[in-house]
């Protein structure tokens, strides 16, 4: 897409030629005078972030650093009109100051602050040429705001895809699947289940059936408000896997309105193991367990080395 | 890709070692039914370890194998369904009803010694009905 | 996204060959080790129509984007008889070979978008999508 931007606007300039070559000159001057007054324009910079409040986490040391690097940045996308290396950079600097608690209206703020200082030392370098100065704003204008464009995309979009990687670890946590004793597993379901939550659920269920060489399964569905038909849907295809894997489940805690749904959908609740709470769910496990103790045990002393 | 039918004491072991075509499993079909003949074995374990996916060739061979070894009076249980396989299955709305499944090997064996004894210690033969 | 995969079907060596392929595509897309197994399964299923209906067709796997999502694209097409009844042959359950009527039921649930267009006397062309989910 940036891309695509990008030879668009090289199209246009070529059709403009005069037009094109004057504003490149402009931009050459102007990004000759960025390079030269790096160091002054640099502490400034630094200097109105601090004062303004910005980047708080952050040591005045770091805020230089990260100003200086953003700096040099910002005068090679003006110099050069790509903008990958500034993209990246700002990426690298989402993902070192994000988990530092900084937030999205720093990051925009320090960016048009660097706006502002830039442009103020235009307006004093040329202040008595006011003809030329414009010329010269209205060359940087759409390359500034392309900077500040770039660089606050890339903060939010860094800042999203840590969220999403958050929450993901919070639902796995949320849904532990619980060994009680050798063989038998339960998993409490709590709260709202979502189509995606569902699959991760069964998916986790199952290979804890493997790793734990499960036998019996209670899914103690009490925390579950409601249940769409999608959801009843996945509940039956979650214990026809378990199955599959030679564990049997019993669903317990189901409140007579999901029963119902479960009916409406036309599941044969005969077909499935329920067993009113979650303490009845388990001493029904203890049974099938104790059931099949002696045979299990006789093999196992035959082939001891298979087991993991 | 031939599959591997072993003979352990009573029962036959087949161990699927790959992905298997539609003609392989039709092939380990006829050959287990053959043996299953033969050798008057009481029960048949097919180790699904290695299988990639069960679509609904896989679960109809192997639901066959089931029931025409029950005929002979073998009893079948499939052993090693994946997690995945076993996910991707039941959304594909295929379950193996009918048809035991376990964990593993050991298990399956487990299973098999547990049936043979079960119908050893029983007093009057089963009515025909009560099968299958 | 310019990876396409072209697979010809016409043998029974195929439909495993595009299944492994289709779940080697997935993996290159990002997808879990649980929904490649899927996309192999629907593939598996839609493979061994083609085989089984019109005795020879194409499948093309490609990966796809649809914003920031990535997902895969299954195309398979054949020259064969051609389904007269789509919506029964969508049911689970029918049957016209005696199987078990679960393959195109079935990839429909397993997929994310499921599209058949089928001529009679001319073939039929399935088109399924899977997206990943957001990270
Ligand atoms: N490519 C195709 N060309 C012509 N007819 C097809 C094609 N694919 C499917 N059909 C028709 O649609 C019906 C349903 O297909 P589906 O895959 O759901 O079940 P099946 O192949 O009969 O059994 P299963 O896949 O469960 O073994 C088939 O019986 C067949 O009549
Ligand atoms: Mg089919």
């Amino acid at each position: 897409m940036d891309n695509k931007k990008s030879m668009s606007v090289s199209t246009r300039a070529s059709d403009a030629t005069t037009l094109s070559e004057s504003s490149a000159g402009l931009l050459r001057e102007l990004v000759a005078h960025l390079r030269q007054n790096r160091t002054q324009l640099r502490e400034e910079w630094a200097r109105r972030i601090t004062r303004a409040e910005l980047l708080t986490a952050m040591t005045e040391e770091e805020i230089f650093a990260e100003a200086t690097a953003v700096y040099d940045n910002y005068v090679e996308a003006l110099e050069t009109g790509t903008f990958e290396a500034l993209q990246a950079y700002s990426r690298r600097l989402s993902e070192r100051i994000i988990p530092r608690g900084v937030e999205t209206d720093e990051v925009v703020g320090i960016v048009l602050l660097l706006r502002d200082v830039l442009a103020r030392s235009l307006f004093t370098k040329y202040q008595d040429n006011v003809e030329k100065l414009n010329r010269i704003l209205d060359s940087y204008e759409p390359a500034a705001n392309r900077i500040a464009n770039t660089v606050a995309v890339g903060f939010v979009e860094e800042r999203e895809r840590i969220i999403r990687q958050q929450q993901e670890a919070i639902r796995e946590l949320s849904t532990p699947v619980l060994q009680v004793r050798e063989r038998l597993l339960i998993l409490p379901i709590i709260g709202v289940i979502d189509p995606q939550r569902a699959r991760q659920l069964t998916e986790q269920l199952l290979r804890a059936i493997r790793a734990n060489r499960a036998k019996v399964v209670v899914i103690d569905v009490t925390g579950v408000a409601a249940m769409d038909s999608g959801v009843a849907n996945h509940l039956v295809q979650t214990v026809e896997a378990s199955r599959l894997l030679g564990a049997t489940v019993i669903v317990t805690g189901l409140s007579p309105e999901i029963a119902q749904t479960l009916v409406t959908i036309g599941v044969d609740l005969s077909e499935m193991a329920t067993v009113g709470d979650l303490q009845g769910g388990i001493e029904e496990a203890e049974r099938l367990l104790a059931d099949r103790a002696a045979p299990t045990t006789q093999v196992r002393e035959i082939a001891p080395e298979s087991q993991r | 890709m031939e599959v591997p039918i072993l003979r352990q004491g009573q029962y036959l072991i087949a161990s699927i070692q790959s992905a298997l075509t539609d003609a392989d499993l039709s092939h380990l079909r006829e050959a287990l039914i053959a043996q299953v003949g033969r050798s008057r074995c009481r029960g048949v374990i097919v180790d699904v370890t290695a299988l990639d996916v069960m679509d609904s060739f896989a679960v109809r061979t192997l639901r066959d194998i089931a029931h025409m070894a029950r005929l002979r009076g073998a009893e079948t249980v499939i052993v090693g369904i994946q997690p995945d396989v076993a996910f991707a299955m039941v959304q594909l709305g295929l379950t193996l009803k009918g048809v035991a499944t376990v964990l593993d090997l050991e298990e399956g064996l487990a299973f098999l010694n547990r049936r043979t004894e079960e119908r050893f210690l029983e007093t009057k033969p089963k009515r025909p009905s009560e099968r299958g | 996204m310019g990876e396409e995969l072209r697979l010809s079907i016409a043998a029974d060596v195929d439909v495993v060959e595009a299944r492994q392929q289709g779940r080697a595509l997935a993996a290159v897309a990002g997808f879990s080790s649980g929904e490649q197994t899927v996309i192999a399964a629907a593939i598996s299923e839609i493979a061994r129509n083609i085989l089984m209906y019109a005795k020879k067709g194409e499948i093309t796997l490609s990966l796809v984007q649809n914003g920031d999502r990535q997902g895969v694209s299954i195309i398979a097409t054949d020259q064969g008889p051609g389904i007269p009844d789509i919506d029964r042959a969508m049911q689970y359950g029918y049957s016209t070979s005696h199987g078990v009527g679960a393959g195109l039921p079935g990839a429909k649930r397993l997929m994310d978008e499921f599209d058949v267009d089928s001529v009679v006397g001319r073939g039929t062309t399935i088109t399924m999508k899977k997206w990943r989910r957001a990270i």
